[in-house]
C-alpha cells in the first residue's frame, strides 16, 4: 500500500465516528422531519455511485484505445464500487422515501435509471467473472454504457416529472444543513478513494499471482 | 433540387416528398393529441417534488410514519454494507498475498535445487 493509505485510513476512519455526531446536531426538515437525516449518508453514496461507472467507463475507453492491463484493472475495481455505492443508495432511498413519499419505491426516471445503471455494474462483474476468455473487451464496453448512464440519472430529476427532490436542493441548503452534508461527502470521497486503491492492490497481487504460476510452470 | 409541392411534373420525387410531409404532419398531431389527455392527467395528479430543504422551526413537523426505525436503519445499511465489504476485500487480498508469498518461497527453492 502507498504510503499515505495507513493515515488517510485513519482519517476516514475518524470522519465516519464524528459524522453522526455533526448530523444529530443538525436541524430536522420541516416537511419530513427526522427522517430526512437519511440523506446526509444517501446522498453521498449516490454521488460515489454516480462516480465509480464514470472512472469505470474511462478507464474501459483507455483500455479500448491502449489496450493497457492497468486500465483495465482500474475499470474492475471501479465496477465493484458501483455495484457496492448503487446497492447503498437505492437501499437508503426507499428507506427515505417509505416516510416521505408514503411509498417504497416509484418507478420514475430518476430511481429507474439508478436501478439500471447498478444492473450494468453488475452486468460488468458478471461478464468478467463468467466470460471467459475476450470478456475484458466485452466488459469495457458495456462499463462505456454505464457512464453514458450517469449524466442521465443526475439530469432526470430536472427534466422528467418525478417526487424526488430535484439537484437544486443541494445549493439551497442552508449551513446548518449543508455543512454535515459536505463533511458526510468528504468523508465518503475520501473512503472511495482508498477502497479503489485496497481494489487496485488485490489486482495487482491477482496478476504477480499469475505471473508466479506461469513461472512455476515453465 | 427538392420541391415540397407536387405541381412540378419533371420528376416523382416532389410528390413523394409532400405525400411523406403530409404523412409526419398527421403522425405528429395525432401524437400529441392521444397523448396530451394522460400528460395533463398526470400533471393533475402527481404530487409535487420538493425542491427546497427547509430546517424545521420551534413547532416540529407531525410523524405519521415512525422515523427512527427507518432512519437507524439506513446508517445500518450503509456503515453494515461498508464494513462488510472492507472486511471480505481485507480477506481476499490477504489470501492472494499468502499465495503470492507461497509461490514465490516455492519459486527460490526451486532456483536453488
Amino acid at each position: 500500500m502507498p504510503k499515505w493509505f495507513n493515515p488517510a485510513a485513519i482519517l476516514c476512519g475518524l470522519m465516519f465516528v464524528v459524522s453522526p455526531v455533526l448530523i444529530a446536531r443538525a436541524p430536522d426538515e420541516s416537511a419530513m422531519g427526522m427522517v430526512y437525516k437519511i440523506y446526509y449518508y444517501h446522498m453521498p453514496s449516490a454521488w460515489m455511485f454516480l462516480l465509480a461507472p464514470l472512472v469505470c467507463g474511462f478507464s474501459s475507453a483507455l483500455f479500448l484505445m491502449r489496450g493497457r492491463a492497468e486500465d483495465d484493472r482500474r475499470a474492475w475495481a471501479a465496477a465493484e464500487l458501483t455495484v457496492l455505492f448503487g446497492a447503498l443508495t437505492l437501499l437508503t432511498g426507499p428507506l427515505w422515501a417509505r416516510r416521505a413519499w408514503g411509498t417504497w419505491w416509484v418507478w420514475d426516471a430518476r430511481l429507474t435509471s439508478s436501478l439500471v445503471g447498478w444492473m450494468i455494474g453488475w452486468a460488468y462483474l458478471i461478464l468478467r467473472r463468467y466470460g471467459g476468455p475476450g470478456s475484458d473487451k466485452l466488459a469495457a464496453g458495456v462499463a462505456l454504457f454505464g457512464a453514458v448512464n450517469v449524466p442521465f440519472i443526475y439530469i432526470s430529476v430536472n427534466y422528467w416529472r418525478t417526487i424526488h427532490p430535484p439537484t437544486t436542493v443541494v445549493p439551497r441548503l442552508p449551513v446548518s444543513m449543508g455543512l454535515p452534508l459536505w463533511f458526510c461527502v468528504f468523508a465518503f470521497l475520501l473512503l472511495f478513494v482508498l477502497l479503489m486503491t485496497m481494489r487496485l492492490r488485490l489486482e495487482h497481487a491477482r496478476t504477480r499471482l499469475d505471473a508466479l504460476y506461469v513461472a512455476l510452470d515453465e | 433540387m427538392l420541391r415540397l409541392t407536387s405541381r412540378g411534373r419533371s420528376s416523382d420525387r416532389p410528390i413523394r416528398w409532400t405525400n411523406a410531409a403530409r404523412a409526419a404532419c398527421v403522425a405528429v398531431v395525432l401524437l400529441c393529441g392521444a397523448t396530451a389527455p394522460g400528460r395533463l392527467a398526470a400533471q393533475g395528479q402527481a404530487p409535487q417534488p420538493q425542491d427546497e430543504f427547509v430546517p424545521v422551526g420551534n413547532n416540529p413537523a407531525p410523524e405519521q410514519i415512525p422515523a427512527a426505525p427507518l432512519l437507524i436503519g439506513a446508517y445500518i445499511v450503509v456503515l453494515g454494507g461498508l464494513f462488510f465489504y472492507v472486511l471480505s476485500l481485507s480477506r481476499r487480498l490477504g489470501a492472494v498475498d499468502e499465495d503470492v508469498q507461497r509461490l514465490e518461497g516455492e519459486l527460490k527453492r526451486r532456483g536453488r535445487g
